[in-house]
């Protein structure tokens, strides 16, 4: 087995941990993850697990995956191939021999690759000998046995002793990056400060693996990747469900509100609610309702009482919110809702990310019904656009929707710490007792209405789902009336492009061949297909959108300086749809796909040369 | 608070009641502005919430602060209200549709979490607004708009379905009865925690004399029995008769006088007993056989889920370390890059 271990310089690698959904994948890569961004990579992840917490094990359907990408220079998607693949059973590398590159590293838990496993898998030979491996860097190790063996001392069940191969296996990699062992470990001594015998056991699987690899050479390659040269300041690593809590946070605390969070457990959107949960100490009053219409209900009736509130979701529970996100309209209270948007339609692939959310979003409710709508695009700006999304709720009196998607909400980067002190104000519009109140009178430059907290004296009103009357909100069925209402309404949400930045794009922004438009959470895979297809000489630019009701002011002249628009997105087509009926006028091409995963960079430089090439 | 004196003409709003002549909703805002000026909180700290319904439309009659929502979800709103602002008395307005049917979720777990408010429930047995179709209190057999041929399910009682639901807080009156109605509204402000309020209410159009059986002058003393505090469950017309315990342990009526029973031997009314055995039996006798049960029939003290919210924020901000935002961004693992 003892080989010249070579060294590799990349300026990126990526590295994909495949197991069984009970084998730790999650952990074992947001260790490797948090250890390269301490060592100064940037980088990006991507988990692919199943909705089932544990499928019947050592299957195809229930293998849980996390990708990691880790580079010198700026690292936008979790990668397209990997490197390194880690498949601690059969079904783990029959489900992700597709993701590896081809001449890449292929690590195996030999002990999990017997007759019994492969039939589980589905494989009728082995595929270590059938000859399916060929070209691969195939490393196979006695994961399982030598983790038993380096653990016999410590008086464990054999259960809990194979529970740590995945240690086993992340050592071996730490080995291979040349990264240190001591953050993992430094993690255990915290994570199972109670119960320092799984600790210790952790730690010694960990080290046993990282000597194993260093003594036996059985890795023939061994990577380096410089550290990343990225903004200077403190930082740290974030999910995009984790930034979005923040984001929520950071507006009570800018607007000087409590935080009410309404909302019911979904996934992919459930970390929000978890975050949100663990901070009382920040006065955060989250309540679990009993359903998706009574998170949203609660959070109405606590804007309405004077809290900045929010609730979160997904695709199934907006459809259940969309009523309720009508009287929000009606009442024009400030309300946040998240939609981390899941595979459709039904419940569809709840684990699996998709943006197929955005026409039930701009327009999923009866009646004339405007809400903003904001996306986030990164992981790291999910924090961002949270924060955009209640200022602009709070400052005009409306219900915003707030779209990130399962790929966002998981995915890690490491993340740049804002201070609070730079971040925009918040000017509430709220009555003071003496005022002389009406409900419905509005600012003349925003239509915003001002709000009354119930508690306050001489300021007592009523409203409510009903049409009511300019100005005074009493009911009114009068029809010319009815039609101010709606048209106030529909130029309230209009005039918030006066508050947003214009669109920017990069590349060529004074105009040239071909403008990519891009929504959300696939800016990353965008923005490196563009910027490889520039590297190689093509006049390609992107315009990525993240306000999409309203549009910025300048899209419609963005969009006319490019001879070609090819709008690409992970749905059939809603954001090219909603483009065309506000810009009738050019013509817009589409790379689509719904698959349950993002882009990868290769397939969009693939589709989008096709279609420059028809 | 600082009691104020208020009329109940001072919660009556500018907005003319559009409710039909002879609707049994009249009756219920004359008691709860009567109830409201009695109690004297400040007219500011009332939120009167409702959802959809003949009886929603009940917060723009109101001089108070009000929220006319949507269909079944006044419980879910109110209970947000009350957790942003625990200073503010908030009474829920809703139908038997509103609560029972659409609303039946939102119902049961605000009274599983005691969230302090006070649930005025409209029991007319009909569905009004959308012009009379039967409702989850409609009793079975009834003839109605989609009951042609009458109604083949089973109607709840709100008051057994209060108590299932863990509920700490049930009161019962008629709508014609004013001065029973403000006076139990008023226990159940007081009441810490989530209270239904449950009154007979007759609907003249589409279910007129649905609770004839109960409130007819004819017989109401023999099929009425208002209940009080620490008092025996006495009623009839000559104050004779009372309720006891069977031997099978059921309740029975008893004639005082009769067969050696004295007034001693009639059961002490305790709408405090935790044990809701007793109340779950009052709330379920029906006329004729038996008497309804007026008045407030359970009230039973628990932490209620806004003060344990408060609670809890308190206590966590005292043991964590995080105070403000620049703390949290700034905690666990972080690197420098220089």
């Amino acid at each position: 087995m003892s080989q010249e271990t070579k060294v590799i310089e990349k300026h990126d690698v990526v590295i994909r941990f495949s197991g069984d959904s009970g084998d730790g994948m999650q952990l074992t890569g947001q260790q490797f993850s948090d250890t390269a961004a301490l060592f100064g990579n940037d980088v990006a992840t991507f988990p692919d697990y199943p909705a089932e917490i544990r499928a019947p094990q050592g299957t195809v359907g229930g293998v849980s995956g996390f990708q990691v990408h880790i580079g010198e220079e700026h690292v936008t998607t979790p990668g397209d191939y990997a490197d390194v693949l880690v498949a601690m059973n059969p079904a783990a590398l029959k489900a992700n021999l597709r993701w590896a590159k081809k001449e890449g590293t292929i690590i195996l838990d030999l002990d999990a690759f017997t007759d019994k496993h492969f039939e589980k898998a589905g494989y009728t030979s082995n595929p270590l000998e059938d000859g399916s491996l060929e070209g691969y860097n195939v490393v196979p190790v006695r994961m399982t046995e030598l983790t038993v063996e380096a653990l016999k001392e410590t008086g464990l069940d054999q259960k809990s002793v194979v529970r740590c191969k995945n240690m086993f296996a992340l050592g071996m990699i730490y080995w291979m990056f040349e990264e240190s062992v001591e953050h993992t470990e430094a993690f255990f001594d915290i994570k199972f400060g109670k119960k320092p015998n799984i600790a210790s056991a952790n730690k010694l699987a960990l080290r046993a693996g990282y000597n194993y690899a260093a003594n036996v050479h059985a890795l023939a390659v061994h990577f380096k990747v410089s550290p990343a040269t990225i903004e200077k300041g403190k930082y740290r690593t974030i999910t995009g469900n984790k930034a979005t809590a923040w984001g929520l946070l950071a507006v009570a605390e800018k607007a000087g509100l409590p935080l009410f969070c309404g909302s019911y457990p979904i996934t992919p959107a459930t970390d929000i609610l978890h975050e949100l949960a663990l901070r009382r100490d920040l006065g955060a009053k989250t309540y679990q309702a009993e359903d998706e219409i009574g998170g949203i209900c609660t959070a109405i009736g606590a804007s309405y009482a004077g809290n900045f509130a929010c609730t979160t979701t997904s695709g199934p529970g907006l459809a259940l919110k969309s009523e309720a996100c009508g009287l929000a309209v009606m009442a024009e209270l400030p309300l946040v809702i998240v939609d981390v948007q899941r595979g459709g339609p039904s419940t569809g692939l709840p684990t699996k990310t998709e943006q197929a959310d955005l026409l039930q979003a701009l327009y999923g409710r009866n009646g004339e019904s405007p809400m903003p709508v904001i996306a986030a695009s990164t992981s790291g700006n999910c924090f961002d656009y949270a924060y955009i999304a209640g200022k602009i709720a709070l400052e005009h009196m409306t219900p915003v929707v707030l779209l990130t998607d399962g790929f966002l909400a998981n995915g890690a980067q490491p993340w740049l710490i804002p201070s609070m002190d730079k971040l925009p104000e918040i000017k509430l519009r709220v009555a003071k007792e003496g005022d002389d109140y009406h409900p419905y009178s509005r600012d003349p430059e925003t239509l915003a209405r001002t709000w009354a907290l119930p508690g306050t004296k001489g300021l007592e009103h009523r409203i409510g789902g009903l049409e009511k009357m300019n100005i005074t909100g009493n009911i009114s069925y009068v029809p010319e009336n009815h039609q101010l209402m709606v048209d106030l309404r529909e130029e309230k949400v209009a005039r918030i492009a006066n508050d947003i930045p214009e669109q920017e794009v990069y590349g060529n922004a004074e105009g040239g061949d071909v403008l990519i438009v891009g929504w959300g959470g696939t800016y990353g895979h965008l923005f490196s297909a563009v910027k490889e297809m520039r590297a190689e000489g093509k006049d390609i630019s992107l315009a990525h959108f993240n306000y999409i009701n309203p549009l910025p002011k300048n899209t419609r002249d963005v969009l006319s300086r490019y001879k070609t628009i090819i709008v690409c997105e992970l749905n059939l087509g809603q954001f090219a749809k909603y483009l065309k009926s506000k810009f009738p006028e050019f013509n817009y091409k589409q790379v689509n796909k719904v698959a349950g995963l993002p882009f990868t960079v290769v397939e969009l430089k693939e589709k989008i040369n096709a279609l420059l090439n028809a | 608070m600082d009691e104020i004196k208020y009329t109940p003409k001072d919660f009556k709003s500018d907005q003319e009641v559009r409710w039909c002549p002879g609707c049994g909703d009249h009756g219920i805002i004359t008691a709860v502005q009567k109830a409201m000026a009695e109690l004297g909180y400040p007219k500011e700290s009332w939120a009167v919430i409702s959802g959809i319904g003949c009886s929603s439309r009940f917060p723009y009659y109101m001089n108070t602060y009000g929220f006319h929502t949507i269909h079944g979800r006044a419980a879910a709103i109110a209970s947000g209200a009350k957790n942003a602002n625990r200073n503010l008395n908030i009474l829920q307005i809703s139908g038997d549709g509103d609560a029972l049917a659409i609303g039946g979720n939102h119902f049961i777990h605000v009274l599983r979490r005691n969230v302090d408010i006070t649930i005025l429930l409209f029991n007319n047995e009909i569905y009004g607004l959308t012009k009379g179709q039967y409702s989850p209190t409609t009793k079975l057999g009834t003839k109605t708009k989609t009951s042609p041929y009458g109604t083949i399910e089973h109607p709840f009682n709100p008051g057994e379905l209060c108590i299932g639901a863990q509920g700490k807080f049930f009161a019962r009156s008629i709508d014609t009865n004013v001065s029973l109605t403000a006076e139990v509204l008023e226990t159940a402000v007081k009441h810490k925690g989530a209270s239904v309020v449950e009154v007979l209410q007759n609907c003249v159009i589409f279910a007129d004399g649905a609770h004839s059986a109960v409130t007819d002058k004819e017989f109401k003393d023999d099929r009425q029995i208002i209940l009080r505090q620490g008092e025996p469950m006495i009623f009839g017309k000559e104050k004779n008769k009372g309720l006891m315990l069977a031997k099978n342990g059921e309740l029975k009526i008893v004639e005082i006088g009769k067969d050696g029973i004295t007034k001693d031997d009639i059961l002490v009314h305790d709408a405090h007993n935790p044990n809701p055995f007793i109340h779950w039996m009052l709330v379920n006798m029906k006329a004729p056989e038996f008497p309804v049960a007026l008045g407030v029939i359970r009230d039973v003290e628990a932490h209620t889920y806004d003060e344990a919210l408060d609670q809890q924020i308190e206590d966590v901000k005292k043991m964590s370390k995080i105070h403000c935002m620049e703390d949290l961004l700034n905690s666990g693992d972080t690197w420098e890059v220089k």
